[in-house]
């Protein structure tokens, strides 16, 4: 018999070029910020300082929405098939460049370089070719024969899937004609910043796409410029809340994808390997920092004890460490806040009377680490049953019947995304029907693709991103006034 | 399900009812869910000390296989040698776990490998097909037994399983167990016929059930062979068996392993799924021809730096 030891598979990060420092990307040129300062972006694995990147202020917001302004009449004037060819110019690249992309989103983000490669970036590539192909069919996408777009976006997306989420956000706007001012979360901004050297290589017009840098108060700046026609946003429900008052009253058109606090429901009768293996992608993916987790685990009680067992010898394989090494399983939490917030919750957890369990596992002494961890003993009054973790942290629950799981898996402010496990077909129709949640997974989780839409119910946001349902927030429903019908 | 079946097995005194109702209780298998996990698990990175450590124990573990028409005295005793001495250049080169073949060859084989420590392992019961009448394949085995094998591979009846007749396939394998006498026996399932996972998981149950001492995807004979996602049913099917019952079985994936690459990956299902205790050519093996030339290339590579081309290599 012998210990089978996995020895160091580190990517080689030599692929990726990382320049000192980055200016904001502003009608086809990287600028030196006007009226802005610089902070500095770190790697949550070793704390090292990755690169000094501008912060835009308002003169520099200013700039950035005149730009795509300025190129939204041409940009938009253009044939579908030409604005096609751009999309899937940028697909390609992104698929050609994607070893380096994902070595660079790992590096910034802390996630596994096995996620960076085989999730967030085939995804993002496929989601440019996918509404590529929407740009010369728009007529026929149930919005008239031809539907206009509406203007400026501005785009804010949060740090869990840096380039995945500029994708959902940049391939639909540009595919309907629109103009783009995209902002990344200060804590990831690189992959934007590579995405825009993707834009002038792609021969991308300038100011179609133009990518500012900055924490909160340029966010807020952007969303609050008065020449901006939509707001698109993907992060905490806090600041989505902060932006729904900001713009309500103006003419601007707002999609908002926000938190989660989802169900992953296991039956009695479910693939319990399949399922326990759905229960560790829900939570664990990410290091649990996505909004449609599965952060509550709803097990039917006769399979409860079974079913823990199962998950607890399957968590004593996840590989906790080094982002880069291709064998890792679970990276760097993002930042020291973020890894704050996470034993902050987890803390309240283990106050109220809920019991935790994580793997043995060595974490690293620099960087920002949180060992996967699991509660029992949760009830519904529990902090971390109601709150939104966005950590490797998964609280169990257990219920009794069909009608219970709903009741319990109902019980949230949020409504973002479900998971049911049973080998009964008619128990996950039914089950379908009584979820209010905009994705309901059923014998998977956490699966996405592009012609799929996605979004949420009730505070985890309103507006659908993917698939036919994605171009509706980027086109004009309003009757076009002063046209004979 | 109850751990009392191991000490009384249905299938005798009419308990056939129980035997169904056992098999159709287990959890069901998620096709998506079963081939994402084999997926996931083959994109490890296998490299440097590991990789080494990972040679030397897939080496240990084959099962050295020929079983054609065309087999001869003189391809087996060819075959045999390679076994005891896989790689003639480098005596640090660990032997094989078995050799593999037809009954008619097994005396050939005995004599070259007797006393070395290396398995002599025959199909019996009217291999590839299994359709022959039971004292048929009770005599093939008996005379396997007899003429030196220590491990005898049989097939199950795919068209009794697939009919239902669960006791019919459970008292063949419990006859073919008692005809082996202190020979091992390994279970054929021939995953490739049986069409569902849930169907493998359950001959697995069956076969363990019946008293095999390892389970066996395939005969190598019929288009579909081993594979990753079967291979991890029948893993998860060992690991729940010994967990009820006390009773660790082996597995042997056979047919289609030809890469070192394919050998590391199913040594990183069982190192992820059952862990060290199958990490052993007692518990796990490979029944495979070309694959031991692979893996000799590959070990060669590490340890002298440059990869050396086929011809360095004895062909059995």
């Amino acid at each position: 018999m012998m210990k089978f030891e996995y020895a160091p598979a580190p990517e080689s990060r030599a692929i990726v070029d990382i320049a000192p420092s980055y200016g904001l990307f502003l009608d086809g040129t990287f600028t030196e910020p006007s009226d802005g300062g610089v902070f500095k972006t770190v790697n949550p694995a070793s704390e090292e300082v990755l690169a000094e990147v501008a912060s835009a202020g308002a003169r520099d917001v200013d700039h950035a929405v005149a730009a795509a302004r300025r190129a939204f009449e041409p940009w938009s004037a253009l044939p579908g098939p030409e604005r096609a060819k751009y999309l899937f110019r940028i697909a390609r690249i992104v698929q050609e460049r994607s070893r380096e992309l994902a070595v660079l989103e790992s590096l910034d983000n802390g996630k596994p370089i096995r996620e960076s490669r085989d999730v967030d970036l085939p995804l993002a590539a496929a989601h440019f070719f996918y509404y590529a192909g929407w740009a010369d069919k728009l007529g026929y996408a149930g919005f008239g024969p031809d539907p206009r777009p509406l203007g400026v976006a501005a785009q804010v997306i949060p740090w869990n899937f840096p380039m995945l989420m500029l994708a959902w956000k940049i391939a639909p706007a540009l595919a309907c004609g629109n103009t783009v001012v995209l902002k990344p979360a200060e804590t990831t901004p690189l992959s934007a910043l590579f995405f825009a050297d993707i834009c002038r290589q792609a021969d991308l017009p300038p100011g179609v796409v133009n990518i500012i840098t900055g924490a909160g108060d340029t966010g807020r700046l952007l969303v609050e410029h008065p020449d901006v026609d939509k707001v698109a946003f993907t992060g905490s429900t806090e600041v989505g809340r902060q932006i729904a008052q900001a713009v309500s009253g103006s003419r601007k058109r707002v999609t908002l994808e926000l938190g989660g606090k989802a169900a992953n429901i296991v039956f009695d009768d479910a693939p319990i390997d399949q399922a326990v293996e759905g229960i560790v992608n829900g939570i664990f993916f990410n290091q649990g920092h996505v909004c449609c987790a599965g952060s509550r685990l709803l097990v039917q009680e006769s399979v409860a004890e079974e079913l823990m067992a199962a998950l607890k010898r399957r968590m004593a394989h996840l590989r906790v460490g080094d982002p880069l090494d291709k064998n890792t399983d679970i990276g760097a939490i993002n930042s020291a806040a973020q890894l704050a917030r996470i034993r902050e919750l987890s803390d309240a957890g283990a106050a109220e009377g809920a019991e935790a369990w994580s793997p043995p596992c060595e974490l690293p002494d620099r960087g920002f680490w949180f060992a996967p961890t699991v509660f029992t003993g949760v009830s519904q009054a529990h902090r971390i049953a109601r709150e939104e973790i966005f950590g490797p942290v998964l609280s169990v629950l257990t219920f009794r019947t069909p009608a219970e799981a709903v009741e319990k898996a109902n019980n949230t402010p949020y409504g973002l995304s479900a998971g049911v496990w049973t080998e009964k077909g008619s128990r996950i129709l039914w089950m379908a029907e009584r979820l209010r949640a905009g994705v309901i997974w059923a014998n998977t989780f956490n699966k996405f693709d592009p012609s799929s839409p996605f979004g949420g119910y009730k505070e985890s946001g309103f507006g659908r991103e993917g698939g036919r349902q994605g171009l509706e927030p980027y086109v004009d429903l309003e009757p076009v006034r002063g046209k004979a019908t | 399900m109850t751990a009392t079946v191991a000490s009384s097995p249905p299938g005798v005194s009419g308990s056939a009812v129980d035997l169904r109702s056992l098999l159709h209780g287990l959890p069901g298998v998620d096709k998506v869910g079963v081939e994402g996990r084999a997926a996931a698990l083959s994109t490890r990175s296998i490299k440097t000390t590991a990789k080494a450590a990972a040679i030397d124990l897939a080496i240990r573990m084959v099962d050295l296989t020929t079983l054609e028409g065309a087999d001869t005295p003189g391809k087996v005793r060819a075959l045999s040698a390679k076994a005891l001495r896989p790689d003639p250049a480098d005596p640090n080169c660990p032997p094989v776990a078995a050799v593999c073949v037809y009954p008619s060859m097994v005396p050939v084989a005995a004599e070259v490998l007797k006393g070395s420590g290396v398995h002599l392992a025959s199909v019996a019961t009217a291999f590839p097909s299994g359709q022959a009448p039971l004292d048929v394949k009770l005599a093939d085995t008996r005379d396997a037994v007899a003429a030196g094998a220590d491990e005898i591979d049989m097939v199950i009846s795919r068209g009794s399983f697939l009919a239902g007749r669960y006791d019919d396939v459970f008292a063949e394998i419990v006859a073919v167990k008692e005809a082996c006498g202190d020979a091992h026996l390994k279970v054929i399932l021939e995953t490739g016929e049986l069409g569902t996972y849930d169907n493998v998981r359950r001959a697995s149950w069956l076969a363990m059930l019946a008293g095999a001492d390892f389970i066996k995807t395939s005969t190598g004979k019929v288009p579909v062979a081993a594979t990753l996602p079967v291979t991890l049913v029948m893993l998860e099917a060992v690991r729940d068996f010994r967990a009820r019952t006390g009773r660790q079985v082996g597995v042997k994936p056979a047919g289609g392993i030809r890469t070192t690459k394919d050998a590391i990956r199913y040594l990183v299902l069982i190192n992820e799924t059952v862990g060290d205790d199958w990490l052993d050519p007692d518990w796990f093996r490979f029944g495979a021809s070309s694959l031991l030339n692979d893996l000799l290339m590959q070990r060669t590579k590490l340890t002298t730096g440059h990869y050396a081309g086929p011809d360095y290599f004895t062909l059995d």
